[in-house]
């Protein structure tokens, strides 16, 4: 056996665990919370459901058809969805892509109240009182965001509050480029 | 029996009934229904608190999928249709137990292959060492002078 290949094979367990740690030190960053998913690149799943603000008007899944769009998980009862919301207010503002709500296992005249207190980012809402069409959606905790393309696809989930840093470096570019492809 | 007496004993009560075991929301006209809800429940994780299953956890979205879980039960779902419906919106991560596919090789047979890979190693090892075995036996001169040494302490 040549010196060199005893040099490999003794050097290759240091490899091997410094691959590996390389491995261990990237998920110490990362957040096994944040699960990507299950219906990333599937259709949107069927749904029907009554309008928050026009219990009689009825909104279903060809609401996404023909254009990008946000579909944001919240709540009243919802903490975080509180921080989140002003955010929400500013990107429907920015009038870049419509942001459609659905209201998740929430009392309906506590939100009423609330879009009567702190504004309406959304186009519409959709009242999901038990939770059934979230459950469909893959929904898992509040606040989440769906991004949709114009075929109804679901591109992106994101997991948790969107921040500004969010919006500016994840979700509006990825609008943008939604908005491009045929 | 005096004031502090009764309502000791008012306390003690109140105790004794608020420890009642969690009662079992869920009723099948089956036994094997039964059975096949707890098996399920309990070997299927809970997403949100992911170290518990979903008989445990008190997430309300474990809630939630437990009446989604009974429901399908009694209507007649087969537990790999229930399971492919939880896969699908959730994830394989829902599964205790990751499927064994291409994707999951590495993690299911990793461990073996290492060890095998060990094993090889070690084996290398001890064939090439018998191969290079030098004689260690002494000779005249040397035995004396381990004699010498090890008399001489």
């Amino acid at each position: 056996m040549s010196k060199r290949v005893k040099l490999i094979i003794f050097l290759l367990p240091l490899i091997i665990f410094l691959a590996i740690g390389l491995f261990f030190w990237r998920g110490l960053s990362m957040n096994p919370r944040l699960l990507p998913s299950a219906l990333l690149n599937k259709p949107v799943p069927a749904f029907q459901l009554p309008s928050l603000l026009h219990p009689q008007q009825k909104l279903s899944d060809k609401l996404f058809q023909g254009h990008v769009s946000l579909v944001n998980v919240w709540a009243t009862w919802c903490a975080v969805c509180a921080d989140e919301y002003p955010i929400l207010v500013g990107i429907a503002y920015q009038n870049v892509v419509p942001i459609y709500g659905l209201d998740y296992k929430d009392n309906r005249a506590h939100a009423l109240a609330w879009i009567k207190k702190y504004g309406n980012p959304f186009k519409a809402i959709g009242f999901d009182k038990t939770g059934s069409v979230a459950i469909n959606w893959g929904v898992y905790g509040t606040p989440e965001t769906f991004v949709i393309d114009k075929h109804g696809v679901i591109r992106y989930k994101q997991v948790g509050p969107i921040t500004n840093k969010i919006w500016q470096n994840k979700l509006l570019p990825l609008v943008e480029k939604l908005k491009r492809e045929s | 029996m005096n004031k502090l007496t009764l309502s000791f004993m008012i306390m003690v009560f109140f105790t004794v009934t608020c420890f009642a075991t969690v009662p079992n929301m869920y009723q099948f006209p089956t036994k094997e229904q039964h059975q096949r809800f707890e098996k399920l429940t309990f070997e299927l994780r809970c997403v949100v608190c992911q170290n518990q299953n979903l008989a445990e956890s008190e997430a309300p979205i474990a809630g939630d999928l437990r009446h989604e879980i009974s429901n399908m039960i009694k209507q007649g779902q087969t537990n790999k249709q229930i399971i492919q419906y939880l896969v699908h919106r959730y994830g394989d991560f829902i599964l205790y137990n990751p499927p064994v596919v291409q994707k999951t090789w590495l993690l299911w047979f990793g461990p073996f292959v290492l060890l095998l890979f060990g094993f090889v190693l070690l084996l290398a090892r001890i064939i090439y060492q018998r191969k290079h075995l030098t004689n260690k036996n002494l000779d005249v001169k040397q035995q004396q002078r381990a004699q010498h040494l090890l008399e001489d302490n």
